[in-house]
């Protein structure tokens, strides 16, 4: 024999919650109870009074935490079915605690859908409600007042929304299902029906014009509008209004605006040529380290300015004594337009302030100027230059050498010891000795890059490099 | 005779709809409950409304001013076109916005301008609004501010400070392209200027030595946009492109605008209606990348002239290619696989991987997640289906292309 419970048609959660966990109780099945929309069903004889479960528990009744929002959000849809669902649902997850994991399942299947469409309603209306503003309060506060038709039972779910944005003006939604509103201090919602007002508000006109002046009408795509903004909200839209006239004027508008001949250019335009073109790219000094830097910047020798943010120029005073030349800017340097600003360059300031050195009295500089990477996902890895980077980049080093001078140059790893002493020597047979270029006035040591360092990782291999890495750059007190 | 705000604000937005990005999201979470002020962001944007372009109305999008001093051919504001200009007062943008956004017409505000007198005025006037949008006001909708590449760095760190999100278009993919369409612009001046934004919003989100947070900047990142068929650049270019931009100033999104014919356009560009269909692939593509663990290489690799399929979506016709790699087990293959079959988005795969857990999955079941079988079945196992040799049939590209139509006679 079936029992009949009649709810109201709201999102009310309480009542639901009540009238089934005394029926779950007492183990009333899901097939014997009907479900019925107060007032929606009248003509059904059976639905005239709401039955109340008494008589002795059987079972206590459980629900995950985690499982609660679901059957909220169930109840919250229009669908007359709802109630039933949820308590078909609520009757297997005793049995069953994980039930809502299991999409593939036919009532949870349902749910699912129906919490998403409920979720969409609610998103929907917080996009598509819009405020008219009313006369101000008597304390001089902004008054503001909407009529929206949701397509579920949303109130309560979006009231917090309309609050947290909204919080320094009055404000009402009046909707076929109930109404909120907020008055600075205190949150409302009632279950009660409204009736639709005519509303009017001036600053409307220019919210249209920007919409006609937004609309592109040589992409004129309504399906992609219709599938995001339905027909059913249109009316209560005021920029909908304008929808059929920019449809139907927007192929005029292309064919008028292929048709139109080209002008000649406004006064003002030869005006700003002119003033453009009198701006003289200053000049620099020839031989200069600005001049220098600057003809760095424009190079195009190698594919690998293609990619990379910037040449990275060397950096330090053109009187220095000491020259360090790394490998090729890493990922940090790349963007900041520095040399040795990335994790490896700090680990060779922190060698060189251990080996005494001041960073200030030497020139940093690089074998390859520009980052060298391939990508992976939204990383940069960065990989080695190969010998025609080295190549095209060597007249740059050449010429910082000459400019500095500098009566030591400290190469760190095989890439900047190829390009400072060409591909006769070996990394391994030369790291750690100085070397004397007497022709070329200055003397030549090689030592291990810090990069290299940091791959090793955190072993005992890592911290002996270092400390042979401290040692040899100690070496470059003897010439400053 | 001045113009009214009204027409000002049709040509200002007029001006301004060329750039796509129309976003409201990404940024933090923040609401006016306990100021009593005005705004929010949900983090996850709303769209307003949409015009019957398929576009949203997500931000109101105008120009402070149309005038410029550049001569780009693409745009329609270029110091050679014919197009009414107007401008706006601060002032008035911020009037504009505050009023909207109390209809709850909008999100926030995208605002952008010509480059007038210098890149420093231009975005003196920029950061202006935005500071008084915030300082005066109390506003916390979203705000989404175009940087000017050569603008000074303290303007620069004032706009990252009051703005959620910082744009710098690239405008073309690729550099001959912007040489030949934008002459004033200087493609390595652009990359170092969201180089240097990169390394900002990074050091924005640690924490500085002291265990202070660093100041705001830009906490929804960055974004760009490029404009498609005007140059001659391929999709396997433009997909290069967009691989660097993420990959090197992990831009949020990289936009992409079927070029649209301008009133008054430049002898230069070509006449003809926007590739819609083209610009749609390109952001299918470009969603494989960020979600489905694509790489943009693999999408065109084996794509003649490098151009993606427009006839049928890039992971199909990539599936098409890759049929060694199919069928997929819905029972047992790794979610990176998963991920890779037709048919099967993100939140399904999700589903299917906690579904999984406790039940077997049948082919069935993938209708109740609302799959289209008949897009998967050539692609996956399941209990109870193989698809045998239908993976390896020649006609397999012609089950899914569009019923043909009858061409017009006339």
């Amino acid at each position: 024999m079936s029992v009949v419970v009649t709810l109201a048609d709201t999102s009310a959660f309480e009542p639901w919650r009540q009238t089934a966990r005394a029926a779950l109780q007492r183990e009333v099945p899901p097939e014997q109870i009907v479900w019925c929309l107060q007032g929606k069903n009248a003509d059904l004889f059976s639905c005239a009074e709401t039955t109340s479960f008494t008589g002795e528990i059987k079972r206590d009744v459980r629900l995950k935490a985690s499982n609660l929002p679901v059957l909220k959000d169930v109840l919250c849809h229009s669908s007359p079915e709802r109630f039933a669902l949820a308590y078909r649902l609520l009757w297997r997850l005793q049995e069953d605690p994980d039930l809502l994991s299991v999409p593939t399942d036919p009532d949870v299947g349902q749910a699912r859908r129906m919490v998403q469409q409920v979720r969409r309603a609610a998103h929907k209306m917080t996009a598509f409600v819009r405020f008219r503003e009313q006369d101000p309060t008597e304390n001089g506060r902004r008054r503001f007042l909407s009529w929206f038709e949701p397509d579920h039972h949303v109130l309560e779910k979006v009231s917090s929304f309309f609050a947290k944005r909204f919080a320094d003006m009055d404000w009402l939604i009046l909707t076929p299902r109930g109404s909120i509103s907020w008055n600075g201090t205190t949150l409302n919602c009632s279950f009660k029906p409204c009736e639709k007002q005519a509303l009017e508000d001036d600053v409307e006109q220019l919210w249209q014009t920007y919409y006609a002046s937004t609309f592109n009408p040589a992409r004129v795509r309504t399906k992609a509008m219709r599938n995001e903004m339905p027909r059913r909200y249109w009316k209560n839209l005021p920029e909908a209004a304008l929808i059929p006239q920019l449809v139907a004027e927007a192929e005029k508008r292309v064919a008028e605006m292929a048709a139109r001949e080209a002008l000649p250019a406004p006064k003002f335009h030869q005006a700003i040529q002119a003033r453009q073109s009198a701006i003289t790219i200053q000049a620099h000094v020839p031989g200069s380290m600005t001049e220098l830097a600057q003809d760095i910047r424009a190079c195009r020798a190698c594919s690998l300015q293609c990619h990379a943010t910037q040449a990275v120029v060397g950096e330090g005073p053109e009187t220095a004594k000491v020259m360090i030349v790394g490998e090729q800017p890493g990922d940090q340097e790349d963007l900041a337009g520095r040399p040795f600003v990335g994790p490896a360059g700090q680990l060779l300031m922190g060698c060189l302030e251990e080996a005494g050195v001041a960073r200030e009295a030497l020139y940093l500089t690089n074998a390859v100027k520009h980052f060298r990477f391939t990508v992976n996902g939204r990383r940069r890895i960065h990989q080695a230059p190969g010998v025609e980077h080295i190549s095209a980049c060597q007249p740059w080093l050449k010429r910082e050498i000459a400019l500095v001078k500098p009566k030591l140059i400290v190469s760190l790893g095989a890439t900047a010891l190829r390009a400072v002493s060409g591909p006769s020597d070996r990394l391994k047979d030369v790291r750690g000795t100085l070397q004397e270029h007497a022709g070329e006035g200055w003397a030549h040591l090689t030592l291990a890059h810090p990069s290299w360092i940091l791959r090793l990782g955190p072993t005992d291999q890592a911290e002996r490099e270092r400390q042979a890495l401290i040692a040899g750059l100690s070496k470059i007190k003897g010439v400053l | 005779m001045k113009k009214s705000l009204s027409e000002r604000l049709a040509i200002l937005s007029d001006a301004a709809k060329y750039d796509a990005s129309c976003a409201s999201s990404g940024s933090t979470r923040r609401d006016s409950a306990k100021t009593g002020g005005l705004g929010s962001t949900t983090g996850n944007g709303i769209c307003h409304a949409y015009t019957p372009d398929g576009r949203c109305i997500s931000l109101l999008k105008i120009l402070l001013t149309n005038f410029c001093v550049y001569d780009c051919a693409y745009c329609i504001n270029r110091s050679s076109s014919n197009v009414e200009r107007a401008r706006f007062t601060p002032d008035e943008v911020i009037w504009l916005t505050l009023e909207f956004y109390r209809r709850n017409c909008i999100e926030g505000l995208f605002l952008s301008s010509g480059i007038i007198q210098s890149s420093d005025h231009t975005m003196e006037q920029l950061v202006q609004v935005a500071r008084d949008l915030r300082l005066k006001h109390g506003f916390r909708g979203y705000i989404h501010l175009k940087t000017i590449p050569d603008a000074s760095p303290k303007l620069l760190e004032e706009a990252g400070l009051y703005a959620d999100r910082l744009s710098i278009n690239v405008e073309m993919p690729t550099e001959t392209g912007l040489k030949d369409y934008a002459p004033e612009k200087d493609a390595g001046g652009i990359r170092r200027a969201m180089g240097d934004m990169r390394l900002k919003i990074d050091a924005a989100k640690e924490k500085t030595h002291t265990g202070r947070r660093a100041a705001r900047f830009s906490p929804g990142g960055q974004s760009t946009q490029m404009i498609i068929g005007a140059d001659a650049a391929t999709d396997r270019d433009v997909l290069a492109s967009s691989s660097g931009l993420y990959g090197s100033y992990g831009l949020r999104r990289v936009y992409y605008s079927a070029f649209s014919p301008i009133p008054d356009a430049s002898a230069i560009l070509p006449v003809r209606s926007p590739p819609l269909q083209r610009e749609h692939r390109l952001y299918q593509a470009d969603w494989l990348f960020r979600f489905y663990g694509f790489e943009f290489g693999e999408l065109t690799a084996s794509r003649p002239g490098g151009m993606l399929d427009l006839e049928i979506d890039p992971k199909l016709a990539w599936a098409l290619d890759n049929r060694a790699q199919f069928p997929v087990d819905l029972n047992r293959a790794s979610k990176e696989m998963l991920l890779r079959v037709p048919g099967l988005g993100v939140k399904t795969v999700q589903a299917l991987l906690m579904a999984r857990k406790h039940r077997a999955i049948r082919l069935e079941d993938l209708g109740r997640l609302n799959v289209s079988i008949k897009k998967v079945r050539p692609f996956v196992k399941a209990i109870g289906w193989s698809p045998a040799r239908l993976t390896d049939r020649q006609d397999l590209r012609t089950l899914f292309l569009p019923a043909p139509q009858q061409m017009s006679l006339l």
